[in-house]
């Protein structure tokens, strides 16, 4: 199938989940599981005759932000007011930033070097800006089938920065990796906690084929993006392929039902009536402020992976891996604090573990498991005190419990067996409950690797595997050699 | 002694000294606004019960020796758009009708720091939109001098309250001339602050970027009390100035030898009534005859002011009355099966009255696309132009002089009916808020037995200058002290 080239240019709204207030008033800026409308104010309540005053901090982390993205930051930024009305909006109004009619965002013109798979790709980021988190609505089944709508005001005024590329993505598939690389980047940053939920949402745009530019809103998460993406890319090819025009419209994605439904029209397009805030002043960057921040930076992924394959001599493949995700970047370091091999932890990260945070829906930085764990677990392996296939048994339990892996072991007894004389009473059980595969096992290989199958499951596969192996052919030969 | 005659200095001494109580002081005002605010109707909401033990705590306080605030005893009236805990705040909108705000305003936390006595909540235009109380959804504001006349607006209902004797202070506050238009119309005085001087946290918005609290008195000096008081850097408010604390008080300056006035040539001439233009011309003449030195001075910019300022305010009020869809507060449409923003637009159009409608409406419609530049922004280009007008002229003058209004209070219901005839109302007050100086009114004068308010302006956060001038004017004329015949 011949694909015409798709481009995707996304609106990704982040979270400053790090700072302790909202961007305007003094709220916690940690909503989640409040009792709603808990953590409000009479700022972002909107209430008559409330000011905003803006958070500091927000603004050294969308610089911080900034100078990660190679941004161009202006000397003086400006707020504005997008204007339109919704139910969760309480002043009716977003206070946010503009990069027309005279507005100044935080920064502009930066740009994102990620790897699409084994490609390289940059992709420029047009602006970056400040702005306040509307309210949440809650419905009693969807949308369409709540009889009433409730609105929840906790969030409404949290710190939210804006990221805005240009329409440069070629796939879904590589939006997929922008993004993880953009949430990789705010997490190195700490200004964002990208496993929160609703810490980081998504609105894209889509053309294919140099036709109209159509957006796509309300995609909740990551996952949802490339799956989002690809249905809209095909239906607007399908369209195409049947004859039809795609006109410029905007569509909204029903998680759901995994479509895109038509929202609203070019014609009907908001006007948002953007114009200056004037309850707050403009805001200053002076250029030792920036120097100071710029200093400051911590390590971003790009620095980390080649940190990874330096220090820890790692495959480019596995330092990149790693670092695409901040919490595993922190616990292989962690684990190798404590444990000598960087390879085999890697190697369990990429593979277990990371399947095991996969089945039981967890984040590696709120599991049970913890660096010391799997330091534990690769030493016990060192040691032969267990084998892998039990380890790998071992580590669902420790994702499980959270106990340590010699407690595991002990609980459970699964220390390997390596006392030969321990076997050989065992092979002699399994000797004379298979009598048949016995007899077989003088002439047929295969006969052999069913006995040592069989004291692997006498022994819940804690018999050593080579000496298990050595034991029963030892046995086996002293049979052949014996008369009759 | 009436009390409802003396300035709120001379009450406060006389409290101080403990010839009257803060309870006696209190009483009486609450006496005189039940004899005659059924005439005047100048409060929505008293305070009573609040007011009467707040008193009684101040007079404990002196009687024990403590020391007490500022304006310890002094019954003040607060206007409608300003919050107060607990206390319903209407905007003198049926869309607020029922609103009680659950935090207080910085400046009554001050007043109230100081031991000033709210006694109650006063009537206003809906919104602040008016220049004569008409549109309040409560009923106007009748002018203690002329029942039959408007005391101006929007903060008409402090400005009656003064003049009336009802209290002696009051806050108004001013967004194109809502509190130097009552000022003028009511005999009273009335100062505009600098824009940034008092705190706006807890002040209803209709224009954020033009509009102050300010405050009205009898005398020059109550209102530099009450500046005193209420002025300074407030954290809560982004666009409060950081600039150092004054007492008011002390510019009280009975000398204004060698001070530089210019008369505004376009506030004056035409659409001016002829008693007002002469008026400013023979109080120039007093000014000159105390030391001043006065010269007409042209500002060519400010006939474009007008337009501006409607502009911006009628946009920025686009905006800052958006939050009122009953969802969380105030009036609710409350039908049932509405989609969401029918239920708004509905709320909106039974809450809100027709002028204020008409605002929104002029402003949304100012700041949408395509049209942006050609209003919006160049109002603010114009705006910025007043601005540099201003702080030119101030340059060869110290302050600078007009007339309130150019004319005295006309007839309830005469002006209501063409708003483009109220909006010509405020040509000499609104080219103040576009520049963000301070201006005050002064009573000057009389024509058939109306009042007359003498405007002076001056450079931002000279506030000093303005009270001085203001204040030799009112020693070395009479009219300050004549009442209404009420």
């Amino acid at each position: 199938m011949s694909e015409e080239a798709a481009k995707i240019g996304l609106e990704v709204h982040c979270q400053l989940t790090a700072l302790k207030t909202k961007l305007f008033c003094g709220c916690d800026a940690d909503y989640r599981e409040k009792p709603p409308n808990t953590v409000v104010c009479p700022a972002c309540l909107g209430l008559p005759g409330a000011l905003p005053v803006l958070n500091r901090r927000a603004v050294d982390f969308a610089l911080m932000v900034g100078l990660a993205l190679e941004c161009e930051v202006p000397k003086v930024a400006s707020f504005y007011r997008k204007n339109y009305y919704y139910p969760d909006l309480p002043k009716n109004f977003q206070i946010s930033q503009y990069d027309r009619a005279g507005g100044i965002p935080i920064g502009t013109n930066g740009r994102l070097k990620f790897a699409a798979g084994k490609e390289p790709r940059t992709v420029t980021i047009r602006r970056i800006q400040l702005e306040e988190d509307p309210g949440k609505l809650h419905y009693a089944g969807t949308i369409d089938t709540s009889a009433f709508t409730l609105v929840d005001y906790n969030r409404s005024g949290v710190a939210l920065l804006e990221i805005v590329t240009e329409p440069e993505l070629n796939s879904p598939r590589e939006a997929r990796f922008f993004l993880q690389k953009l949430r990789s980047t705010l997490e190195h940053l700490g200004v964002s906690d990208g496993s929160l939920e609703g810490a980081m949402r998504c609105d894209a745009n889509v053309s294919v084929a140099g036709g109209s530019k159509i957006e796509v809103k309300n995609i909740s998460s990551f996952k949802e993006v490339e799956r989002a993406l690809t249905f809209e890319a095909m239906r607007q090819r399908d369209l195409v392929k049947r004859g039809g025009i795609v006109k410029a419209e905007t569509r909204h994605w029903d998680e759901l039902r995994r479509v895109s439904v038509a929202l609203r029209t070019k014609e009907e397009e908001q006007d948002y009536r953007y114009f200056p805030e004037a309850d707050l002043a403009l805001v200053t960057i002076p250029e030792h402020k920036l120097e100071a921040l710029r200093k400051a930076l911590p390590e971003l992924p790009d620095a980390r992976k080649q940190r990874f394959t330096r220090q820890y001599q790692l495959p480019e493949y596995d330092a990149e891996f790693l670092t695409s995700d901040r919490s595993l970047a922190d616990f292989f370091e962690n684990t190798a604090a404590v444990y000598p091999k960087a390879k085999p932890i890697a190697n369990w990260l990429m593979g277990d573990v990371l399947q095991c945070l996969y089945s039981l829906d967890v984040e590696i930085s709120r599991c049970k498991m913890t660096p010391k764990h799997l330091a534990e677990m690769l030493t016990l392996i060192d040691q032969g005190t267990v084998s892998v296939k039990i380890a790998k048994k071992i580590l669902w339990d420790i994702f499980k419990t959270g106990k340590t892996p010699s407690n595991i072991i002990r609980e459970k007894g699964l220390v390997r067996i390596v006392d030969a004389e321990v076997l050989e009473e065992l092979i002699g059980k399994v000797f004379a409950e298979n009598e048949q595969a016995v007899r077989d096992a003088l002439t047929d290989e295969k006969a052999v690797n069913y006995l040592v199958g069989k004291l692997m499951e006498a022994t819940k596969g804690r018999a050593d595997p080579a000496l298990s192996n050595k034991l029963i052919r030892g046995r086996i030969e002293k049979l052949k050699g014996a008369p009759g | 002694m009436k009390l409802e005659t003396l300035p709120a200095l001379t009450l406060r001494e006389k409290i101080r000294a403990q010839e009257i109580t803060a309870t006696d002081c209190v009483l009486a005002a609450l006496e005189r606004i039940k004899n005659i605010d059924g005439k005047v109707h100048a409060f929505l909401t008293l305070t009573r019960e609040m007011a009467l033990e707040r008193a009684k705590e101040i007079d404990g306080k002196i009687r024990g020796g403590q020391p007490v605030g500022a304006l310890a005893g002094l019954p003040i009236a607060i206007k409608d758009n300003i919050c107060l805990d607990g206390v319903r705040t209407t905007c003198a909108s049926h869309i607020l009708e029922n609103f009680t705000p659950p935090y207080t305003a910085t400046v009554v936390d001050r007043v109230a720091r100081e031991d000033g006595v709210v006694v109650g909540k006063t009537n206003m235009d809906e919104f602040a939109m008016g220049s004569s109380t008409e549109t309040s959804y409560f009923g106007p504001t009748y002018n203690p001098w002329d029942l039959t006349r408007v005391p101006g607006g929007s903060s008409g209902g402090s400005g009656a309250c003064v003049a009336a004797g009802e209290t002696p202070l009051a806050l108004g506050s001013d967004t194109g001339g809502s509190v130097r238009c009552p000022a003028s119309f009511c005999g009273v005085v009335g100062v505009k602050p600098t824009y940034g001087l008092v705190s706006r946290y807890g002040l209803i918005a209709y224009a954020n970027s033009l509009e102050q609290i300010g405050p009205m008195g009898r005398t020059v000096g109550d209102c530099a009390l009450l500046l005193t008081v209420i002025s300074g850097y407030d954290e809560r408010d982004a666009t409060s100035v950081n600039v150092e604390a004054r007492n008011y008080l002390e510019y009280l300056i009975n000398d204004i030898s060698g001070v530089r006035i210019g008369m505004v040539q376009q506030l004056l001439g035409e659409g001016t009534h002829p008693a007002v233009e002469k008026n400013i011309h023979s109080s120039a003449e007093k000014l000159v005859s105390l030391g001043a030195k006065c010269e007409t001075v042209s500002l060519p910019t400010l006939r474009y002011a007008l337009p501006a300022y409607y502009l911006i305010a009628m946009a920025e009020a686009s905006s800052n009355l958006a939050r009122y869809d009953g969802l969380r507060y105030g009036y609710a449409a409350g039908e049932e099966g509405l989609m969401w923003h029918d239920a708004f637009s509905t709320t909106r159009q039974r809450g809100f009255g027709a002028e204020v409608r008409r605002r929104i409406i002029l402003g949304t419609y100012a700041l949408s696309a395509g049209y942006y530049d050609k209003f919006f922004l160049k109002a603010v280009k114009v705006a910025n132009m007043v601005r540099l007008d201003f702080l030119k002229a101030f340059k060869t003058f110290d302050v600078l002089m007009a007339p309130a209004m150019p004319f005295p209070a006309f007839k309830i219901g005469e002006r209501i009916q063409d708003p483009l005839a109220l909006y010509m109302s405020d040509i000499a007050t609104v080219p103040v808020n576009l520049a963000g100086i301070p201006a005050i009114s002064v009573p000057s004068g009389f024509t058939d037995g109306l009042p007359i308010g003498l405007q002076f302006m001056a450079p931002p956060f000279r506030e000093d200058l303005l009270l001085r001038v203001a204040y030799t004017f009112e020693q070395n004329t009479p009219h300050h002290a004549v009442n209404p015949p009420l």
